[in-house]
């Protein structure tokens, strides 16, 4: 998770991301944020997410997104 | 079928009148009778085609669904009796099946489309390339009438078809609800690209006669005729007199050009749109938004997330994402971050999916360089953007006082609506290099006095018009700033006014459309622009 935290922090540093629920309704995350996240995911977690997975329950928060990675990673 | 004829209209009375008497479960079927002869009055040869991508779909959509549950009947009946590597092989043999399906199915839509609306174009440049090089084979063109709206609804259904295949809602098992879903004919001119589980909510519904609901529906309707026929058809004569002859309107009527065409376009689309959602109204369907006060954006990407909405949103999901998560993508990312560094390694999935996105949203717009070119042009405007992200941030924390100015917001919206107008030019322009000429004319060919000297009465608007013009505008920021204000629909607002305001507000639209929309001698409302993409 802390790894997760230092990614994001670093794609929006201005952004409290323990608390925040709402990233991508209050548009705080765009899709060029979520693939640059993707991508660094990939390269950090090793664990590849899908276009299908692209939706904002996955997306809005980085609790939200921690769990997808640890159910990615146990289905792979 | 105009939407702008007196013909539309009693077609849209008709269908409302047996909407709401036949009994309720056979509603959407005579949206689906409505649909079909709407079709039909374009011409009964193109049914053909819509049926095809119909059948096709739901023939499709079937087989994929009826892998899926043969899948969860095979895990829940193994439970406990296979591995989980068995688990994920079964899973992955289904996927095949489903995978093959949805691109066939891709295919052979996507290739009716492509067919018609491209060979002729692939055609023209292969000989052009062809006679570069020396060979002059003649090359006979096909020159296919475009079926209506199938740009439209052939990318409504194939979002469709990779909803069911993605697993996010199972496929309709009813035939006629799919057939409806792919030819509703509020959105068979112009979009907007809706999608099935927002439709579906409302669609297949019984719907009681709510006469507020009628109300609204009507009052959007007529708002969206008045921006059609009082603004973007009177803008329509000036714009194609500024279009006409590059070499008599240069200068600073190029720059008048772009502003009158930007005006026309956003009355035409939004107005057609408003007639689409409001139609829907009345019916009791809800049809998503597809603009959220374009002209307001600070900046371009802000723009695209509320500009035609539908489309854009169409192309993220089904295509930009797709493209920028897949294996070999990441692979390239994961690459190139080792040999490049991080910087450019991360940047890849971005760089390489917004091109071929823009690529594509031109083209998809018509089979012309014309559109191609203003695709990447916009392309190229997002990227520059996002690069110099980092430089406006530097410059606002150093001077923080700036970005929550009205003045500085005045200036991006500004700056975003001349970016936008601009670049739409390719629009209407005969080819791709006198676009850009023009565009260096507006600066080195110096004629101001086009302003005063009267020369502005002499490209199709009369001095009244331009008065019209200019309270239509004033009356556009009006009800966008409401909406922006009162986040909220602006009729609910007019509804909590006294008796009197209410009916003067819809007696004056009605008024208005009546006596100051475009109508000549020898009137004949101009298609919607959309309609031709």
């Amino acid at each position: 998770m802390d790894e997760l935290l230092e990614i994001l922090q670093e794609l929006h540093s201005d952004v409290d991301f323990e608390e925040c629920d709402t990233l991508i309704d209050d548009k705080i995350l765009d899709s060029f944020d979520i693939v640059t996240l993707i991508s660094e995911i990939n390269s950090e977690f090793d664990v590849a997410i899908p276009a299908e997975e692209i939706i904002p329950e996955n997306f809005n928060s980085a609790k939200a997104l921690w769990s997808l990675i640890e159910r990615l990673e146990d289905e792979e | 079928m105009l939407f702008t004829s007196y013909e539309f209209l009693a077609f849209i009375a008709i269908a409302f009148v047996i909407y709401y008497i036949v009994p309720k479960k056979y509603q959407w079927k005579v949206l689906l009778g409505f649909s079909y002869i709407f079709y039909a009055l374009s011409g009964v040869k193109y049914i053909a085609y819509i049926l095809a991508t119909t059948i096709s779909t739901y023939i499709v959509s079937r087989r994929i669904d009826a892998k899926y549950e043969e899948q969860s009947a095979y895990l829940a009946a193994n439970k406990g009796k296979i591995d989980r590597t068995a688990r994920k092989e079964y899973k992955a043999s289904i996927k095949k099946v489903t995978w093959r399906w949805l691109v066939g199915c891709l295919v052979f839509n996507f290739g009716i489309l492509a067919v018609i609306k491209y060979a002729d174009f692939t055609i023209t440049n292969f000989s052009s390339i062809l006679h570069t090089f020396g060979a002059n084979p003649e090359f006979g063109l096909f020159r296919f009438a475009l079926p209506l709206g199938i740009s439209f609804y052939t990318f409504q259904t194939m979002g469709y078809i990779i909803d069911v295949y993605r697993g996010k809602y199972k496929a309709e098992k009813n035939f006629g609800k799919v057939a409806l879903f792919v030819s509703f004919f509020p959105q068979l001119i112009q979009g907007p690209i809706s999608r099935f589980d927002d439709l579906a909510q409302t669609m297949f519904r019984e719907h009681a006669y709510d006469a507020k609901q009628v109300s609204y529906g009507l009052q959007r309707i007529m708002w969206g005729y008045f921006k059609k026929v009082v603004v973007a058809d009177r803008l329509l004569v000036a714009v194609k007199t500024l279009y006409s002859d590059a070499s008599v309107y240069t200068g600073a009527y190029v720059l008048v050009g772009m502003i009158l065409y930007a005006g026309q376009l956003y009355g035409d689309f939004t107005g057609g749109i408003d007639i689409t959602i409001g139609i829907a109204e009345v019916f009791g369907i809800k049809v998503k938004e597809n603009f959220l006060q374009p002209y307001f954006s600070k900046n371009i990407v802000e723009y695209w997330n509320r500009w035609h909405i539908s489309l854009g949103s169409w192309f993220k999901e089904y295509l930009f994402y797709p493209i920028s998560v897949c294996q070999p993508m990441l692979k390239l990312s994961k690459n190139s971050r080792k040999r490049f560094g991080d910087a450019v390694g991360k940047r890849i999935p971005v760089y390489i999916a917004t091109i071929v996105v823009w690529f594509i949203t031109g083209f998809w717009h018509g089979a012309a360089w014309n559109f191609i070119v203003w695709g990447l042009m916009n392309c190229l405007v997002i990227l520059v953007s996002e690069e110099l992200k980092p430089l406006y941030e530097k410059f606002h924390a150093k001077f923080p006082a700036v970005k929550p100015k009205w003045w500085y917001r005045f200036f991006c919206i500004m700056r975003t609506f001349l970016l936008m107008s601009c670049l739409r030019s390719f629009d209407c322009y005969r080819d791709v290099p006198l676009t850009f000429r023009m565009w260096g004319e507006m600066f080195t060919r110096f004629n101001p006095s086009i302003f005063v000297d009267g020369s502005l009465l002499q490209i199709g608007l009369t001095s009244s018009d331009y008065v019209v013009v200019a309270v239509a505008v004033l009356l556009f920021i009006l009800v966008s700033n409401l909406q922006l204000i009162g986040k909220g629909n602006v009729r609910d607002q007019i509804a909590t006014k006294p008796p009197v305001v209410r009916y003067m507000i819809y007696y004056g639209l009605f008024l208005a459309i009546i006596i100051f929309g475009a109508y000549g001698i020898g009137y004949d409302s101009s298609q919607f622009i959309y309609n031709q993409f």
